[in-house]
């Protein structure tokens, strides 16, 4: 029997996104149809040619979608529900859906008015408004209030940073290295019209003097919130190839969840994060190797997170992340271009989704100032939900 | 303690012998009975060998700092006045690892790898929160 495969089936046709600010004005909902929309019309279709939703976790209920979009025959809809990994994991349910017959035209989007709303950093204060019952954001959230909170643990900067203090205890990895990822990301927000950062360049001495947050994690070491959303259509490789846009094929995708998923502490090796389990999945699935990648858009909630990931992948070894990242090795020029559109750290934080715009871009050689050249090949990850992983091989 | 402002554990069917172990000062961990693998936080089934049949090992409170944070920033109003605090990842010797606070030590002075052992702090009249101080 022929192996049964999803490289190259399915393909995504359109990227939108909105603005991104500190205070959108819009609701939530407005916020994430606004980027659908975008994303539909730059794909040549209309809304009511959507017959799938995949919002990132259940931040727009599939009947707010739905009715909104005009769909008569909604045939598929689902959510991940991995934090800030859900955005790249929608990539491969909806290349499932379409590569199977189950829809014709999948709608992936993600947003938040993620800094005049949701803010990450007021995880305390909610802890206090839900107290007795569930955080409503997450079941992981209630799991870490009972065991975590009570000792001073709220926030996401909080869960990572004993991580991140183990990984420089074992292999010397510093904060001057972590500096570097950041340094990168607001090096190419200069270049990027949406990035928030734009117009502040920011030097590897301007991190070492940021505030301390949480050791290791000073300020320039946590990502940004911000209002906005991006979206993406996804549809068959078929179809694709008639379309408005040179298509972008999903090569290869995969998801991971560390052991055990729900806690930090208990892991017996802390830097097996979902991304090592999902990284050799999709490049199996791709059949090609870390190699072969011409520009990573790794998610970064945080600098050291992108120094685990790159080794998760095997971009290099385990505990080389740290040295892997500095002298420009990362920048546009260098070696390996990661985060072409400022990342979380300095574009916005649009829970991942804008790094799968930007890897799409890329691909279609309209990334422009920070297009890197020649690219084939892009690589998008998501981290989220205490560092479950997602991963998506992308070509033109 | 009618003050307390910080968040306390919610007690439920799953937690309650963890939290009552704290109260009488004893820590207490959920080993399966079946294949003897201890196991934390609280679950109904074990991991190691899917057994939904446990029991409440009174452990040594002793263990290392696996590894460590310090809040500097506050992100409760309750923490405020603490900043900067400690939050240790401590494995016990049983080998089961849980996440607490390193008390009596400035947070400049705790190392990985730096024994320590348990101390049991009465937050409240219901709720009594086992912390971790350097060990001789
Ligand atoms: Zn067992």
């Amino acid at each position: 029997m022929e192996k049964v495969t999803l490289r190259d089936k399915a393909a995504i046709v359109g990227i939108g996104e909105t603005e991104y600010s500190k205070n959108s004005g819009m609701s939530h909902r407005a916020l994430l149809l606004q980027a659908a929309a975008r994303a539909i019309e730059d794909a040549g279709l209309s809304p009511k040619d959507i017959d799938g939703v995949v919002p990132a976790m259940n931040l727009i209920s599939f009947e707010d979608l739905a009715v909104n979009l005009g769909t008569e025959d909604l045939k598929y809809a689902v959510f991940p529900n991995m934090g800030g990994a859900s955005s790249v994991a929608t990539l491969s349910s909806a290349a499932m859906a379409v590569a199977c017959g189950i829809a014709t035209n999948v709608l992936c989007v993600a947003g938040w008015n993620g800094y005049s709303a949701l803010r990450l950093s007021t995880l305390g204060k909610a802890a206090d408004a839900a107290a007795g019952s569930p955080i409503p954001m997450s079941s992981m959230i209630s799991k870490l209030r009972d065991f975590e909170m009570p000792y001073g643990v709220f926030v996401p900067a909080q869960w990572y940073a004993p991580m991140a203090m183990r990984h420089m205890h074992e292999y010397g990895t510093t904060s001057r290295q972590m500096g570097a990822v950041a340094v990168a990301c607001r090096k190419h927000a200069q270049l990027n019209d949406k990035a928030i950062m734009r117009g502040k360049p920011m030097a590897i001495e301007d991190h070492q003097n940021s505030r301390m947050i949480v050791t290791p994690f000073r300020l320039f070491d946590c990502s940004l919130e911000t209002d906005g959303a991006a979206a993406a259509v996804v549809t068959s490789a078929d179809r694709a190839a008639d379309m408005r846009h040179r298509p972008v094929y999903i090569m290869g995708v995969a998801e991971g969840h560390p052991v055990p998923a729900d806690q930090i502490a208990g892991r017996r090796d802390m830097f097996q994060i979902g991304l090592s389990f999902a990284a050799p999945r999709a490049f199996a699935m791709a059949g090609i190797t870390p190699k072969d990648i011409d520009v990573a858009e790794i998610y970064d909630c945080f600098t050291w997170s992108v120094i685990c990931q790159l080794e998760a992948i095997g971009f290099c070894k385990r505990g080389e992340g740290g040295p892997f990242v500095e002298g420009g090795r990362i920048e546009l020029g260098g070696e390996l271009p990661i985060n072409t559109h400022g990342g979380l750290l300095s574009q916005a934080h649009i829970l991942g989704m804008n790094h799968v715009v930007e890897a799409v871009r890329q691909l279609r050689g309209d990334a422009g100032e920070a297009q890197v050249k020649d690219v084939e090949i892009s690589l998008v990850t998501g981290w989220g939900d205490l560092a479950d992983g997602s991963i998506a091989i992308l070509r033109r | 303690m009618a003050d307390y402002n910080k968040p306390l554990p919610r007690i439920t069917a799953q937690t309650r012998e963890f939290w009552e172990g704290c109260k009488r000062h004893e820590l207490l961990i959920q080993r399966c009975s079946d294949c003897g693998t201890y196991r934390h936080y609280p679950r109904p089934m074990c991991p190691n060998c899917g057994s939904w049949n446990a029991e409440w090992a009174k452990v040594s409170g002793k263990g290392k700092v696996y590894t460590y944070m310090v809040a500097v920033q506050p992100f409760h109003p309750g923490f405020a006045s603490d900043a900067p605090y400690a939050v240790a990842i401590v494995e016990l010797a049983e080998g089961v690892r849980l996440m607490s606070n390193v008390v009596d030590c400035g947070p400049e002075d705790i190392l990985i790898g730096m024994p320590v052992e348990v101390v049991f702090d009465d937050v409240t009249e219901e709720v009594t929160l086992p912390r971790f101080r350097k060990a001789t």
